[in-house]
């Protein structure tokens, strides 16, 4: 490594650390990592309480919501349709910008990469720690448009222009405002970190340490981070300009100024499509981390497992259109759209496909990692096909803008993207904070987990084909879809135990940080770098950085008295002599 | 000797078909995912140094930024009837030219200064990074100049799409400048201080690479606003 002596001092300085540059401007990747996660965490709690809300409205319109008579004093809890536009706009904000960005790309991002490449840190310490703080004080200004006159923004996650674009029209004024401020900053801050990983994954990797020896995690965080960086920059520029629109009058997407409304949603969604792949390939890259360690295999097809995040990250660029079919499109741009949309599936299935091989005849224990791990593929399977219809322009026609996308959404981020964070979660945690969680909380976490979101979520896709439209105020108003409301019910109901069965996870994330069993240096016996650190790693190894033999999947190897070969471990001496004579 | 090698025997591999978890293993060397055979690490020389690399990233992020913004302008701009609109002050494209002249002498200047660090004269390279922010300093200057003129002839941000995407690009590049500007003065100081004469000079050629690449989105920006 380039890792010069004065750099090394510093690091080795990190002991006589006072408490705030310990816990709060911390440098340290490890200590970065766990402020996004708790930032995510937090923000998780507020995105599902707005999402009850939203539910409680769809199944019992126009009822006192139970605890918000204090909030929402002239009404007696009753939301109006302005609240309940503000609520699931915010739900959907907060859930995709505050808490799976931060936790997966975030904390893992910050985690995986330095532990797992074998560096000591990030490329740039200083401009990590700038990236988080630059992230929460975005997390701050978005929290803060709940307190404006006028209310948050409620023209939904996508704020189309014009709704967006003109105060009057949704009566928000400063919310809106905010929202968009919020995510430039926040766009500013993930462009300083995802410079830095990339830089990270590109200079700073051990010796031995060759691309193709990568962990596959630490390939989706790279691509990730490669999205992220040239992704944001155009919502960036689409907030500012809707910002102008809103504070300078500016007429960028304002019709009576000769603006354009469509401009928007073609900025919004090239962001938005690539966005969706940097909330889900984290995840990918976490259940090809998983899987191995839990079936004792080799991952199936790992060189085919980066080319297809690869070829994911270039045909993300070409399939935003897919948002838009009934935006107003020329129908042979329609088209293209529909094939490329189609194509983009194939990299997901060979991902799949390699799961399924990796499983396939292994030795199976379904500890709790695991079990969200294989959550995660299975729901990214039901996901992934229910993308498929609605990426056909005749089917999306029918079910665009109705609950079937909501399904979908809901099956990719949430059975997707936050299982995988889970998975992430309970596999990391002994290295994250030195302590085992509890197996039986964990099992109690996750089934009824696993059981209420597939209540909760496949009946949208009934109800969606029914008809009922996504962000309506109240469903009984529409004669047509009044004898499916007993759905819209047991959806309800079934979101409630869904927010429930979060309790004992916080219990357990909360009881193990304290009280947790030690862990061990490496629990799971696994084989990549992060597990040769000391649990939890300070200054990530002592005074030598390991050196990297072989590639990250060696299990049931036949060249090891155990049944993993860790990447660290030096070769016996015989073997590599015999094969170097072919 | 060669005759004898190639009669030899291939060396027999101990047969280690051990089955676990009823899967067989493939023939070694076992790829578990991996760079194959070749077994000896060694340390790597990086192709370019972080601060540079980061840089170039940055780049890549500031373009797709940009590009969004290009992007909307052409697209108010090919769907206005008339453009410039009649009723509306027209851009002063000669000063702005001129102007342009400026900044891009400062680049050569920035070309100028890496080159003296390079043949070890820091008190040129000092020299070379003042005049190359001054004339950075003059092209605000002017443009700031230009920009309280339009006011004054009644271009405002609010006077429709000519004045929204002519106010939003070229601030959005002005405030660019100065962020720039600022980068250089930091460099600047450290040069002055002679940090650059024996330790990394790294961050003098990012901030070099990133002075270039906002010197060279201003020619895009002027025929793109000004001329076309
Ligand atoms: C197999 C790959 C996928 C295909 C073919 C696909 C296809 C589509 C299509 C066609 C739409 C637009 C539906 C409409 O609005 O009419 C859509 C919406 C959406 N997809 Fe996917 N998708 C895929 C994977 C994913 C993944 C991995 C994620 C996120 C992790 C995701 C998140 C979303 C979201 C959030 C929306 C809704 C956006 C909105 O209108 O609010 N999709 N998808
Ligand atoms: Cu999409």
């Amino acid at each position: 490594m380039k890792q010069n002596p004065k750099r090394r001092a510093g690091h080795t300085g990190h002991h006589e650390l006072g408490f705030v540059r310990t816990y709060i401007f911390s440098q340290d990747h490890k200590m970065i990592a766990r402020q996004f996660l708790f930032m995510g965490l937090f923000m998780m709690i507020i995105g599902g309480l707005l999402a009850l809300i939203v539910r409680w409205q769809l199944a019992w319109p126009e009822t006192a919501v139970p605890g918000l008579g204090g909030i929402l004093k002239e009404t007696n809890g009753i939301l109006e349709p302005s609240t309940y536009n503000m609520a699931f706009t915010m739900h959907a904000t907060i859930m995709i910008f505050f808490v799976v960005m931060p936790i997966l790309a975030g904390c893992f991002g910050n985690f995986c990469i330095p532990l797992m490449l074998g560096a000591r840190d990030m490329a740039f310490p200083f401009l990590n720690m700038l990236s988080f703080w630059t992230t929460f004080t975005a997390g701050l200004i978005m929290l803060s448009g709940f307190f404006v006159p006028g209310g948050h923004a409620a023209a939904g996650w996508t704020s189309y222009a014009p709704l967006s674009a003109v105060p009057e029209y949704t009566g928000v004024n400063w919310g809106q405002n905010l929202w968009c401020i919020s995510l430039f900053v926040m766009g500013v801050g993930s462009m300083m970190g995802s410079i830095n990983y990339i830089t990270t994954v590109i200079n700073m990797r051990a010796p031995g340490m060759k691309l193709f020896r990568m962990p596959l995690v630490v390939w989706s965080l790279f691509i990730t981070a490669i999205l992220l960086l040239l992704a944001l920059p155009v919502l960036t520029s689409g907030v500012a300009m809707l910002l102008f629109d809103r504070t300078l009058g500016t007429s960028w997407f304002k019709p009576s100024g000769g603006g354009e409304p469509l401009l928007w949603q073609h900025l919004f969604w090239y962001f938005g499509h690539p966005e969706v792949y940097i909330l889900i390939l984290p995840a990918m890259g976490i259940a090809s981390e998983i899987l191995p360690v839990f079936c004792r295999k080799p991952i199936f097809g790992y060189h085919a497992m980066a080319f297809s995040m690869i070829a994911i990250a270039f045909l993300s660029w070409v399939v935003y259109g897919h948002h838009m079919f009934v935006s107003g499109m020329n129908p042979a741009l329609g088209m293209s759209f529909m094939v490329t949309t189609m194509i983009i599936a194939v990299p997901s299935a060979i991902k799949t496909f390699n799961w399924l091989g990796t499983l396939w005849g292994g030795r199976i224990t379904f500890k709790v990692p695991m079990l969200n791990a294989l959550a995660f593929v299975s729901m990214f399977v039901i996901g992934g096909l229910s993308g498929i219809f609605m990426a056909s322009t005749p089917v999306d026609i029918y079910i665009q803008d109705t609950y079937f996308i909501v399904a979908h959404i809901h099956y990719v981020v949430f059975g997707g993207s936050i299982f995988g964070a889970f998975a992430a979660i309970y596999y990391w945690f002994p290295k994250l904070f030195g302590r085992m969680t509890n197996p039986f909380l964990g099992h109690l976490h996750f089934w009824p987990t696993f059981l209420f979101f597939n209540l909760t979520f496949f009946p949208m896709h009934i109800i969606g084909v029914g008809g009922q439209m996504r962000r309506i105020y109240n469903p009984m108003q529409y004669e047509f879809l009044q004898h499916q409301q007993h759905w819209n019910v047991f959806i309800t109901y079934s979101a409630l135990l869904l927010g429930l069965s979060q309790i004992p996870f916080v219990i357990n994330f909360f009881w193990s940080l304290f009280a947790g069993q030690k862990a061990p240096m490496n629990p799971w016996n696994a084989t990549t770098l992060e597990w040769s650190a000391p649990s939890p790693p300070h200054l990530n190894w002592g005074a030598r950085i390991p050196t990297v033999y072989r590639g990250p999947y060696e299990y049931s190897s036949p060249e090891s008295q155990e049944d993993f070969l860790p990447q660290w471990q030096q070769p016996s001496v015989a073997a590599p002599a015999e094969r170097r004579r072919h | 000797m060669a005759f004898a090698t190639v009669l030899e025997a291939p060396p027999r591999r101990r047969p280690v078909v051990r089955r676990r978890n009823g899967y067989l293993p493939p023939p070694p060397p076992p790829t578990g995912g991996g760079d194959g055979p070749e077994r000896d690490p060694e340390p790597r020389r990086p192709f370019l140094d972080n601060a540079r690399l980061a840089t170039l990233f940055l780049i890549g992020g500031e373009i797709m930024f940009f590009g969004g913004l290009v992007v909307a302008f052409f697209v108010l701009r090919i769907a206005a009837p008339v453009w410039p609109p009649p009723d509306q002050p027209r851009l002063p494209v000669g000063v702005t030219g001129v102007n342009t002249l400026v900044l891009l002498s400062s680049s050569v200047l920035m070309i100028g200064a890496v080159r003296a660090l390079a043949r070890k004269q820091p008190g040129e390279v000092v020299r070379r990074l003042a005049w190359a922010g001054a004339l950075g300093l003059v092209f605000l200057a002017v443009q700031g100049y230009e920009w309280a003129r339009l006011v004054g002839f009644g271009l405002t941000v609010s006077s429709g799409a000519y004045g929204a995407t002519f106010y939003t690009l070229i601030g959005v590049h002005g405030v660019h400048v100065l962020g720039a500007l600022v980068w250089l003065a930091v460099v600047l100081m450290h040069a002055a201080l002679g940090r650059y004469a024996d330790g990394p000079t790294a961050g003098l050629r990012a901030c070099a690479i990133y002075w270039h690449f906002i010197v060279a989105l201003w020619p895009i920006l002027y025929v793109a606003v000004y001329l076309l």
